[in-house]
């Protein structure tokens, strides 16, 4: 294919930069509403089609087959008359000349460009990281590393007491393998739990088989040809045939810093995910709106309808932030939680204990509205949280009987 | 003093039932009702109503319906104990009967050998039998040879008592209850009978079902629940009752309702008390005014009065409680000799008595101004009398000390030792805090008592054990002069004695003879036969109280004794004959024959309310308590009527003394003061409040109302005026509210104000407190003495809220739990009360613990309202919605409410009238 092909009909060129969720939403959304306005060609570093990232943790826990996470299909492309480049990272950008050149030698005139490069996982940069045996869980091929680890051996070290930790975490446990989770801070899950309920998830996943080093500073992998253990700062190390990287993502931004878009810890967007080049859009973990980063599915989602209605030109959507919410995917334990669930100055805490039944809840009210909720044990009434938070209905009237759950609070208005 | 004697540690009652059915006399009220109560081999007893009791027809209200509830040992005074050492902080040890004895024989002997006779008193009960109450009688009076004997019933009756004397001549109650029903219309002065005599209640109640012209008229200056079945409620100020009753003889006697006859043959007095009662009211309308009572009403209700021959006015502590209690009394005589109306069935006045032997007491003599048999201590001739039937070797000449005065001469020192039976003087009497001074000082208080832990057990020297209800025998007279057994059917629990025998083993270490009584019918018997000596005509003396006809009974003959009205008349055939009402010959008991009319002066209270102390408090009783609930506050099915003191009073007072419902308020008086959760019934008039008499030091921190209650008697009788006490009302404020419900008792000492209540398997405490709580947690684990660490401790908290609630369960059973807000918007405690009952808490009452109500709705039954059945106000409210019931015979019908006792009628209806009204608007 050379560059700058017309298409049959003339019409204006979209290139897609990124096979993942963020743009292949975005593209959905476009053709929801034009299907006919763009020749579209899309380019991903992955040899696969579109799959759902989220459901790698199920796919790991052996939940899940590949088939079953797959997104879009070589089909649905060849439907929509997409021009898929599977495995062949786009290399550079030439906003001058709007023209975007993959590793194999594609060059492909855009009249819109979209970025959706994702992000990267984040690797310790301690001795030893470059060894094998050391990796990240963000695709399919992780996983297949992690599965071939736990076919053959024993010990894996898990870095990083996140969400992405505790799923990959549990997936090897589920696998067989005997697991250390390590975090450097004092709780699991900082982002998305408070204290109580976070002690309450590591007591669960204690129960279950894992086991944790918290407060636990990584020094060095340490291995010849292959990792054998991890060093701690404080001189101790424990055994490791594999070592699973969730320390945070990094907003993958490469191609846009060389193309001289302006970014700052990512490609900085408006409300209608434009970037600071009119022709170019950017959606998902790439971009940064209003100095806030992404990494849950929710937000990006959203983004994509945005700018999917913009690249339609039916550009009057704007993009605005809304609370997330999170729900840790291990079997046995039920975790959800959403909004700003640590609070600020002026809000206010609901708690609900039963330890012995393993249930914690607390909701975050500021005024008369829920911000943020946290629940472990019982997280049915989630989606009725966050719906609430999401829409910031008045609870005042509620306050009381919130807790106790949406039923209850049927009942009594 | 030698060294106590040691015992083995309390054994394990272990006491053997024998079971079987026992018919005796309720211990409450002055109606006297017949019970019958089945003892199990366990233990338990099952109370019914007795058919054959003339009083009650087998019927029994909730009070004596939970009578089983309250025959357990908790708490109970089982050995005599004393203050071995005379360190006053440390606890009274056990000791033995003989020791105690001794030592309550040689401190009241050698005060009197240093003081003389009137340095000792007995301060007695409406609570005890006859013939315990005719010993201490005859102990005092006779052989110590004071009449520094008075007794509880001074606090309820004494003006009834003084009334009938001025009146008729000797203390003589003219009706029976029969002639509740026989009327036409009944009056019912300072009395809410449907809460207080709710059997005679549902007498009345039935027979005006049956006889709807039958017209009910309640004077009071509350909307009681007697009010629900009222024709006319006169919501007259508080005192004023002479100024209504000298109206209405006024009115009578202008009206052409004087029944010239029998005043002319039969009575004294009828100018000079026509003429006071005219000076004062010019006509209904000064009177009205005078009463704070709408013209149009008064009007309404003399013109009745006139207009019904048969007509009984019924009158009670709303009457009697008062400095003019005596001539309120005589005010209401008037107007029945003024129209003849007495001695006829249907009609007359009717005292009604609070206490189950109130009426037995004034037979014996019990109270310091009377002697024996009626008899009066100021008359030589009666003085001889006794004391030839006793061969008494030092008979009192002088009336003694009335109550309140007696506990001023001990305070002052007059009076160096007493000794407290059967009652509970620091909560009961008025000015209740110098009752606890007085008792501090006095160098003897020796106090017989069934209950181990009582506000005056706590400065008792020596403490007796005394025989309970079920466990003593002898007889009780009722409001009707009937005079009824009270029978035995429990073992003697521990080393308890019956008060007749503690008080003849103490004469007899006193070295009296006479008291060598080996059983309780003996004593009866001496009693009867003291009533019949030298009785009659030929003896210059005709005593109406006369039971010759009981006397010589046998033991068999004793406890077979059937109910009976004093006095007896012995029929040719040899049977025995009770006298339902008397007068029927118009013969009266003063010399002439002839009844005596009173000239009664209205005079209002004799504190009178100022701006420091706008408003007046008015005291009495609630439906399912008794007293100082030492019996009631056991039974759980009585704890949930109404569970905490109140202060009672108008919407609009709260408004201006700036209190809230459902928040605590400090009612303060000059003597005292107190804290009660303020209350809106409703039935309150503006300048007046209502506080019940029954919470004390044991049940509660802080709502001891005798403590506020002015000590003002009236003049004749003696008795205080419970009824009106200038007190002001102010916020108590506090930074939170709760409650706990517990297997176990909570630490409260960082607990401001609490009031304990008896659940089923669980005690029950509202609390609140003033210093803000900054740890819920820790503070809550260490009020119910939870280690959290490993418990199952479930928690709610609303940080900023203040709301903190936590539940403590163990093995699957709740085991505990504490509620906090800072406002007292707590949730029902209905239903967690409930779960006490489960041995496994299911998963879905487990969700609803910390919400303090079931997920489901509609299991919530409310606030108890017919205590026979547990039907809460939720459910019948709900009933009457859904199924559209207008009258309680079909909530009878639906829910078996108000089936039983009929003591919840009353609240039935005003439901239903509420209910009404809200789907009218």
């Amino acid at each position: 294919m050379t560059a700058g092909a017309p298409s049959i009909a003339n019409k204006p060129v979209l290139a897609v930069i990124g096979n993942g969720m963020a743009g292949m939403r975005t593209v959905e959304e476009l053709l929801k509403l034009a299907p006919d306005l763009y020749d579209i060609t899309v380019f991903g570093a992955e040899p696969h089609g579109n799959y759902n990232r989220i459901l790698l943790s199920p796919l790991l826990a052996g939940d899940k087959s590949i088939d079953d996470i797959m997104l879009n299909t070589p089909e649905w492309y060849k439907q929509n008359g997409i021009t898929l480049h599977a495995g062949d990272p786009v290399t550079g950008i030439d906003r001058q000349r709007r023209i975007v050149r993959s590793r194999a030698g594609v060059a492909l005139r855009y009249d819109r460009l979209l970025l959706a490069t994702g992000s990267k996982p984040f690797i310790l940069p301690v001795p030893g990281h470059q060894l094998p045996g050391v990796i990240a869980f963000r695709d399919i091929q992780d996983v297949e590393t992690m599965l071939n680890a736990a076919r053959n051996h024993r010990h894996a070290v898990v870095i990083g007491g996140g969400l992405l930790g505790l799923e990959a975490a549990n997936g090897l446990l589920r696998q067989g393998m005997d697991v250390t989770v390590v975090h450097v801070m004092d709780s699991l899950m900082e982002r998305q739990l408070d204290k109580p309920a976070a002690l309450l998830l590591k007591t669960a996943l204690e129960q279950k088989g894992l086991r944790f080093l918290l407060n636990a500073q990584t020094a060095e992998i340490v291995g010849e040809q292959q990792v054998t253990a991890v060093r701690f700062k404080d001189g101790s190390d424990i055994p490791a045939d594999l070592v699973v990287m969730t320390a945070g993502v990094r907003p993958n931004i490469e191609l846009a810093q060389q193309a001289g878009l302006h970014c700052e810890r990512a490609i900085v967007v408006d409300d209608t995910l434009q970037t600071y080049d009119p022709r170019i859009y950017a959606v998902g973990e790439c971009v940064q709106h209003r100095l806030a980063t992404f990494g849950l599915v929710a937000p990006i989602w959203e983004q994509a309808r945005v700018c999917g209605a913009h690249l339609a030109g039916a550009g009057h959507r704007r993009y605005v932030q809304q609370a997330t919410a999170t729900k840790l995917k291990v079997t046995g334990v039920d975790l959800y939680s959403a909004g700003d669930f640590i609070g600020s100055e002026g809000s206010e805490d609901l708690v609900l204990r039963d330890p012995r039944r393993g249930i914690y809840k607390r909701l975050v009210i500021k005024g008369p509205h829920i911000v943020g909720a946290v629940l472990y044990g019982d997280v049915k009434d989630g989606p009725w949280y966050f719906e609430l938070i999401q829409q910031r209905i008045d609870i005042s009237g509620l306050r009381s009987q919130l807790l106790f759950g949406q039923a209850l609070c049927a009942q009594a208005a | 003093m030698k060294s106590a004697p040691s015992f083995p540690l309390l054994p394990a009652e272990k006491l053997s039932y024998k079971p079987g059915s026992t018919l005796t006399t309720c211990p409450y009220c002055g109606v006297g009702c017949g019970v019958r109560a089945t003892l199990h081999s366990d233990g338990q007893v099952d109370i019914a109503g007795d058919e054959s009791h003339a009083s009650n027809y087998g019927r029994l209200c909730v009070k004596g319906s939970a009578l089983g509830e309250t025959v357990d040992l908790d708490g109970r005074l089982l050995y005599p104990k004393m203050r071995v050492e005379a360190d006053a902080t440390q606890p009274l040890q056990r000791v033995s009967w003989d020791a105690a004895l001794d030592q309550v024989a040689h401190g009241f002997r050698s005060i009197i050998e240093q003081h003389g006779p009137d340095s000792v008193a007995l301060y007695v009960s409406g609570q005890l039998l006859t013939e315990d109450y005719y010993i201490a009688n005859k102990l005092m009076k006779g052989y110590i040879g004071s009449a520094n004997i008075d007794t509880n019933s001074r606090l309820c009756m004494s003006s009834a008592v003084a009334g009938h004397k001025r009146a008729f001549g000797a203390d003589l109650v003219p009706v029976c209850y029969e002639d509740l029903e026989l009327a036409d219309l009944v009056v019912l002065v300072g009395s809410n009978t449907a809460w207080c005599h709710p059997i005679l209640f549902q007498r009345i109640a039935r027979i005006k079902e049956t006889r709807p012209q039958m017209k009910l008229v309640v004077i009071d200056p509350r909307r009681t629940a007697t009010c629900e079945l009222a024709d006319l409620h006169l919501p007259l100020k508080a005192g004023s009752d002479v100024w209504l009753f000298n109206g209405l003889l006024s009115f009578l006697a202008r009206n052409n309702a004087i029944d010239n006859n029998f005043v002319d043959t039969s009575t004294n007095g009828m100018a000079a008390a026509l003429d006071v009662a005219e000076s004062g009211c010019v006509d209904h309308g000064a009177v009205a005014k005078a009463c704070k009572l709408d013209p149009h009403d008064l009007l309404t209700f003399y013109e009745w009065f006139a207009a019904h021959e048969r007509t009984v006015t019924a009158f009670s502590q709303g009457v009697n409680q008062s400095s003019s209690g005596t001539d309120k009394v005589n005010s209401i005589i008037n107007c029945h000799l003024l129209t003849g109306r007495i001695g006829r069935p249907g009609m007359g006045p009717f005292s009604i008595t609070g206490q189950p032997n109130a009426m037995g007491g004034r037979e014996v003599g019990g109270l310091a101004n009377m002697l024996a048999a009626h008899m009066e201590l100021e008359n030589p001739q009666h003085r001889q009398t006794v004391q030839d039937f006793w061969q008494a070797p030092r008979m009192a000449e002088r009336p003694g000390l009335k109550a309140v005065d007696l506990f001023h001469a001990i305070e002052s020192g007059r009076v160096k030792a007493v000794w407290i039976i059967a009652t509970n003087p620091v909560v009961s009497l008025p000015d209740a805090d110098q009752v606890q001074r007085a008792l501090a000082k006095c160098e003897l208080v020796v106090v017989s008592d069934i209950i181990e832990k009582t506000d005056t057990n706590a400065f008792a020297h020596v403490l007796l054990p005394a025989l309970s209800w079920g466990e003593k025998d002898g007889t009780v007279t009722s409001s009707e002069r009937r005079i009824s057994r009270q029978r035995a059917f429990l073992p003697t629990p521990g080393e308890a004695r019956a008060d007749w025998q503690i008080l003849c083993q103490v004469a007899q270490r006193m070295g009296f003879k006479g008291f060598d009584f080996a059983a309780v019918h003996q004593v009866f018997d001496e009693h009867a036969r003291l009533s019949a000596y030298r009785n009659g005509d030929a003896f210059g003396q005709r005593r109406t109280f006369n039971l010759s006809g009981l006397s010589g009974l046998d033991q068999k003959q004793f406890d077979a004794m059937a109910p009976v009205q004093w006095p007896l008349t012995t029929l040719a055939s040899g049977d025995k004959r009770g006298t339902p009402r008397l007068f029927a010959d118009r013969r009266f008991a003063h010399p002439d024959g002839k009844a005596r009319f009173i000239a009664t002066v209205p005079r209002g209270p004799q504190y009178a309310t100022d701006s420091d102390y706008p408003l007046s408090l008015n005291t009495g009783r609630v439906r399912d308590q008794w007293h100082t609930m030492t019996r009631t506050g056991k039974s759980p099915k009585l704890a949930d009527h109404v569970p905490e003191s109140f202060v009672d009073m108008h919407p609009q007072d709260a408004l201006l003394h700036g209190v809230r419902e459902g928040m605590l308020a400090r009612i303060s008086s000059r003597w005292g003061e107190m804290v009660a959760r303020v209350q809106h019934s409703g039935g309150i008039a503006r300048d007046s409040i209502f506080v019940p008499i029954h919470w004390n030091g044991q049940s509660a921190s802080d709502a001891r109302v005798g403590a506020l209650v002015n000590p003002a008697v009236d003049p004749v009788s003696g008795e205080p005026e419970f009824k009106h006490t200038p007190v002001r009302v102010e916020e108590f404020r506090v930074a939170w509210y709760g409650f706990v419900l517990s297997r176990s008792r909570p630490m409260l000492d960082d607990v401001t104000h609490w009031t304990r209540i008896q659940g089923r398997r669980f005690n029950r405490y509202e609390l609140a407190g003033r210093s803000p709580i900054s740890e819920h947690s820790t503070w809550a684990a260490a009020l119910l003495g939870v280690d959290t660490a490993d418990a199952d401790w479930l928690e709610y908290q609303d940080v900023s809220a203040g709301i903190y609630r936590a539940v403590h369960v163990v093995d699957d059973r709740i085991d505990a739990c504490v509620f906090l807000s800072p406002r007292p918007d707590l949730p029902s405690r209905a239903w967690l009360a409930s779960l006490f009952g489960k041995e496994k808490l299911d998963d879905a009452d487990r969700i609803g613990l910390l919400l303090g109500q079931p997920i489901e709705k509609g299991v919530d039954t409310g606030p108890t309202v017919c205590s026979c059945f547990g039907i809460g106000r939720n459910t019948i409210c709900d009933a009457v919605r859904k199924q559209g019931l207008t009258n309680v015979a079909q909530v009878t019908a639906c829910l078996k409410a108000g089936g039983n006792c009929g003591s919840c009628v009353p609240e039935i209806k005003k439901l239903l009238s509420e209910i009404l009204v809200e789907e009218g608007a």
